[in-house]
């Protein structure tokens, strides 16, 4: 999807409509480079996107099945009141603002609120993708994100913050080598 | 833990390796990509919904007028013949041959609203011409004709369109610009203009529109774009 897409925003690599470029966009004009790219040319990379995002879709219905019919939501989705307090401790732990880690069961705060944040980035990506595919026949959802354009942005900037996230993941694995095996199989539950 | 790794390591390279084959870029139509673009049209079609109508877009919205893109395939900006009109034809009671003048008398429609360009950028005109619909009735279009051909002086550029779609309150035959005759690089005389549609499917420096029972490709349709292409 990430490779696709850069494709087809390489075939206009700026943000904002024709002759009013977005003022706070950066990258007005950068084409992605060739090595982050798939689909070869615009038409190839658009039936990539297309066809790998019903994949995408299909896949996240199911995983959000799983997680509401399974009770699991209850323990990775971050909920404020719960989780609020043991975020900014377990932030400080690592900042070495604090000496001990907070009690925690299977997940702590911090990682709720990063797990639920990247299941937040891929509904936007998800949604703000609906409007570029369909900004008429789906009006409604392209005035809630402010227009065609908007859209375009958050796609673009929901992209980063996933390659953020997954640079993240990848430091934390290349720090703490045996995280990569609990990031894969979700931890050891607590024995009941 | 290593074999088990393993194993399933060589089952995911196994299976991308097996998806890669189906799906080729420069043949975006076959395999999977293929399978997958036939569900898409399907998925689009039965998302399109003939009366749901595109905002129009406020005044301040307009594009200055040497922002929006000008695209032929010419080298040279199409110019018309002296003798130019437009041929409408296939399944219809009244095969026509009509001019400007003959298209204005029909009514007219005025259209602001935002141009969807196949390459991700957008931009707004104002746009006035005749309702491909109006049209269709004025020439008797058959029922059986499911699809509409447009086809251009544009070196061959054409496209062809599903019956809805070109029936749509927001698709013309448009002869104006911004309030002003269509300009040549535009269009002129006669273009398509369609909310509900990327502008590749807007066929400009019209010379025919046939009603036909098949649809028959187009310029970047055959070349591996989508056949559908809604907005």
């Amino acid at each position: 999807m990430a490779g696709s897409g850069l494709q087809i925003l390489a075939a206009y690599p700026k943000l904002g409509p024709r002759g009013q470029p977005f003022a706070w966009y950066p990258f007005q004009d950068v084409t992605p480079p060739a090595w982050a790219r798939l689909g070869g040319w615009l038409a190839g990379a658009r039936h990539w996107h297309f066809a790998f995002a019903w994949l995408l879709v299909l896949n996240g219905a199911v995983y959000g099945f799983y997680l509401l019919l399974s009770g699991e939501w209850r323990r990775r989705v971050f909920l404020p009141r719960r989780d609020a307090r043991n975020a900014l401790q377990t932030l400080a732990f690592y900042l070495r603002l604090r000496h001990e880690p907070p009690a925690q069961g299977l997940y702590n705060g911090l990682q709720r609120l990063a797990y639920s944040g990247a299941l937040l980035l891929g509904l936007l990506a998800v949604l703000s993708g609906l409007v570029l595919y369909k900004p008429v026949q789906l009006r409604g959802l392209t005035a809630l994100f402010g227009g065609y354009d908007t859209a375009r942005a958050v796609h673009l900037g929901v992209l980063s913050l996933f390659v953020l996230f997954t640079l993240g993941h990848v430091l934390l694995v290349a720090l703490h080598p045996r995280a990569l095996v609990e990031m894969v199989t979700g931890g050891e539950k607590p024995r009941a | 833990m290593r074999d088990a790794l393993l194993t399933r390591r060589r089952l995911l390279v196994g299976a991308s390796a097996l998806g890669l084959a189906a799906c080729d870029s420069t043949r975006p139509q076959a395999g999977f990509l293929g399978a997958m673009e036939r569900f898409n049209l399907r998925a689009q079609r039965a998302l399109f919904d003939p009366e749901r109508l595109a905002p129009e877009e406020p005044l301040s919205a307009l594009t200055p007028p040497e922002h929006f893109p000008a695209y032929f395939i010419s080298p040279e900006v199409p110019r018309a013949p002296a003798s130019w009109a437009l041929k409408v034809g296939g399944l219809v009671a009244r095969p026509s041959v009509l001019t400007v003048e003959d298209l204005r008398r029909l009514p007219r429609a005025d259209l602001r609203v935002r141009h969807h360009c196949v390459e991700g950028w957008s931009a707004v005109a104002a746009w006035h011409g005749v309702r491909v619909r109006d049209v269709a009735e004025a020439v008797g279009a058959d029922p059986r004709a499911g699809y509409v051909e447009f086809r251009s002086f544009d070196l061959g550029y054409a496209s062809s369109w599903d019956r809805p779609s070109a029936m749509h309150a927001q698709t013309l035959l448009a002869y104006g610009m911004n309030g002003e005759p269509l300009p040549a690089a535009h269009g002129a005389p006669l273009r398509l203009y369609s909310a509900v549609k990327l502008g590749y499917k807007m066929v400009k420096y019209l010379t025919e529109v046939n009603f036909l029972p098949e649809p028959t490709g187009g310029y970047w349709e055959d070349q591996g774009y989508e056949w559908f292409a809604g907005v």
